[in-house]
């Protein structure tokens, strides 16, 4: 979307600044008077959610380093000396903890925002693939962040979820052991585990941050997508971003900081795994080990399927899968409002994901694997063929004419928004 | 539509944050039924109560000291806030006949030598490593009790449809003394084993143990607990007290979070509140 920053510098400074380095014009034109369409619910708060989980995650994360210790002998110590010693210890761990689980709650809204309102179709393809990175790179950040306690279950989880990649032998005999050893850095999970663990994790947010500029980047030059899925067409269906989706934005960060805080003050090991406060023991398993809630549906899908590498091969494909949704989706209308029945496979999906959710914490037996058998094989029949065929067969019931029309009074679609828009404040 | 598009994803942000976040089994063989307590540390007003931690330090000092460390609590958190609040001076007293002395050095000489414990000094426990305590107990380790209270948790034992439910009322009423609940049933829970049952050598029976089968010698017992100072006494008041008094060991900051806590949910709700007047005025004038 062609946009123009209405920015007029008022000073004799801004002006000679804004000559040399146009940054206020930049921020203005894409963080102020930016169009955003004006039907917009609170699910498209959780872009405004997000960068501030991703914010507040470096903060505590940097000021946690500055008392952490990544060695095998005191990781474990160091973290109980912030919880005990430091001043507001406790709340800086709590909250990055606690985050890390926000995080996700708000990356996984997202996700099945866009898959509801098709906000992954043309033109907003690079955008989507942007943040299926974005949502990897998470997921690689966190899964490290949780070996950093070197807990019992920091050190087994990564004991298992590192050894998945030793199922590559069964292609190339010997590449999957090599493979461990290098992620190792030994012949088994040790401290240099830890320390490169660290490390990365340190370096990820940063990488995520930059791509997480290109994402917001891809967005604005396509716009919002929004419930209707139709595009801005004209003026009234549109308004500046500031005051209005800011407005907006804000009470969605709010309301979601309430639930935040109610997690780091009242149930701050709620979501983590008694296990990971004994010490991590390399001679003793623990009877059940269990990933971090938000990669429970992953660890389901892994364990579904009865060979090793065929699991490992599902798991990341499960994510992978995302990447081709754009075109795997072949229906022209993007909103499932208008869909009458993708949106009913819609919610199966949610479904299947949230049931993935509950039985990758249960143990890998009975009744229990038949289920994950049975929402793994929706979870890829979803995107493989659903999302295909439906798109063939589907007659959509009927679009509004336009934003503006979807959201006045009769619907005509006549510009008589235009009278209600607020640029002439 | 939008409305059900509303409360679908509501349901489903439910369903997500409950069913997906289960925590997942502790325990090995079989599920244990764990009654919860009524704890004054517990919910969203949950304080410790500083008497009942001075009861329960003293069933740690009697009882458990002879076999558990206690190597992250230090002397100087007996006397702060939020804890058992014992006097400095008791404290100081306290140390000097603390029986496990810390090792210190070296010295000018070069020598490792044993000094007294003072108030910074962590309450290490009898003793010197691992292989002499399992040397000394049968091969069985006594754990550190500095974090038993969240290292233990309790497992669900209801039925599949109603876990959910049950996850979604812990979360609202902010249930986190999994620790104790399990702590109170172990040491109340050591009975005669079933007929069926055949322990192995030197093991006891215990109802709340996962297996059932524990190597630790039941501490107390309805005829042997602990008398307090005002005479007074029992199995169930020691169990109380002293699950109690480790769940402050675990979390000494839980009276500064949860105190802080509604201060911050207070600023929270009223922001928001006042953010959703702005913005209501603010989009008055647009129809969306």
């Amino acid at each position: 979307m062609e946009h123009t920053s209405s920015y007029e510098p008022k000073s004799a400074f801004a002006k000679w600044w804004d000559d040399r380095l146009p940054v206020a014009r930049l921020m203005h034109g894409q963080f102020v008077d930016f169009p955003t369409p004006r039907n917009l619910n609170y699910l498209w708060t959780f872009g405004g959610i997000l960068t501030f989980c991703l914010v507040a995650q470096i903060v505590t994360g940097i000021v946690l380093a500055m008392h952490y210790q990544p060695s095998a002998h005191e990781a474990f110590n160091s973290v109980e000396a912030i919880r005990r010693d430091v001043n507001f210890g406790w709340l800086l761990r709590n909250f990055h903890a606690v985050g890390a689980s926000m995080f996700f709650i708000a990356v996984y809204i997202h996700i099945f925002r866009g898959l509801y309102y098709g906000s992954y179709k043309a033109p907003r393809e690079v955008l989507w693939i942007l943040g299926v990175i974005i949502f990897l790179i998470m997921m690689a950040t966190a899964f490290m962040g949780y070996a950093l306690p070197w807990g019992q279950m920091s050190f087994w989880g990564v004991t298992v979820i590192t050894n998945l990649f030793s199922s590559l032998n069964e292609i190339i005999p010997g590449v999957g052991t090599a493979i461990v050893e290098w992620l190792w850095g030994g012949y088994s999970v040790s401290g240099t585990t830890l320390n490169r663990f660290f490390a990365l994790h340190y370096l990820l947010p940063f990488v995520l941050f930059g791509i997480v500029v290109l994402h917001i980047w891809a967005l604005h030059v396509a716009g919002q997508n929004n419930p209707t899925g139709l595009d801005i067409k004209t003026k009234s269906d549109a308004v500046p971003m500031f005051p209005f989706a800011v407005a907006k934005d804000a009470v969605g960060l709010f309301a979601f900081l309430i639930l935040f805080a109610w997690f780091v003050f009242y149930l701050p090991d709620y979501l983590g795994h008694a296990d990971n406060y004994i010490e991590a023991n390399p001679l003793v398993t623990p009877p059940h080990i269990v990933p971090e809630w938000y990669f429970l549906p992953f660890y389901a899908i892994l364990r579904a399927i009865p060979s090793k590498l065929g699991g490992v091969i599902a798991m990341f494909s499960a994510i992978a899968v995302l990447i081709f949704v754009p075109w795997l989706d072949t229906s022209r209308v993007r909103s499932a409002k208008y869909r009458p029945l993708y949106k009913w496979f819609f919610w199966l999906l949610v479904i299947s994901a949230v049931s993935l959710g509950y039985l990758g914490a249960k143990p890998a037996e009975g009744a229990y694997v038949t289920w994950s058998r049975i929402f793994t094989a929706y979870y890829f029949a979803h995107f493989l063929i659903v999302m295909p065929v439906l798109g063939l067969i589907e007659t959509p019931t009927k679009l509004p004419k336009s934003i503006s029309a979807s959201v006045l009074r009769g619907g005509s679609g006549t510009p008589e928004g235009a009278a209600a828009a607020p640029e002439t404040r | 539509m939008m409305r059900a598009m509303k409360y679908g994803s509501l349901a489903a942000l439910a369903l997500l944050a409950g069913a997906a976040l289960a925590p997942a089994a502790n325990a090995a063989g079989g599920h244990v039924h764990i009654e919860r307590q009524t704890w004054s540390f517990g919910g969203f007003t949950g304080q410790f109560d500083t008497a009942q931690l001075q009861r329960g330090f003293q069933i740690y000092k009697d009882v458990c000291s002879a076999c558990h460390g206690l190597k992250r609590v230090r002397f100087r958190n007996l006397v702060e806030p939020g804890g058992p609040e014992f006097p400095e001076e008791a404290v100081k007293a306290l140390a000097h006949e603390w029986p496990n002395k810390i090792v210190d050095g070296p010295n000018d000489e070069g020598k490792m030598f044993e000094r007294e414990p003072k108030l910074f000094d962590p309450m290490i426990g009898a003793f010197k490593n691992d292989n002499e305590a399992r040397a000394a107990q049968n091969g069985a380790l006594p754990p550190d009790l500095s974090l038993i209270a969240k290292a233990r948790n309790v497992e669900y034992t209801g039925t599949w449809w109603a876990h959910p439910f049950s996850m979604l009322r812990d979360i609202a009423t902010g249930y986190q003394e999994g620790g104790a609940d399990y702590l109170y049933a172990l040491l109340t829970g050591y009975h005669e084993a079933p007929a069926d049952v055949k322990l192995s050598d030197g093991m006891s029976y215990n109802a709340a143990f996962p297996g059932h089968q524990i190597a630790m010698p039941a501490p107390l017992a309805k005829d042997n607990f602990v008398k307090y100072q005002d005479g007074t006494g029992s199995l169930d008041q020691n169990a109380r007290d002293v699950s109690a008094f480790l769940a402050w060991a675990a979390d000494p900051s839980l009276n500064a979070r949860k105190s802080l806590g509604w201060l911050v949910l207070l600023y929270l709700v009223v922001t928001t509140g006042l953010l959703y007047v702005g913005k209501k005025r603010i989009w008055a004038s647009i129809p969306h």
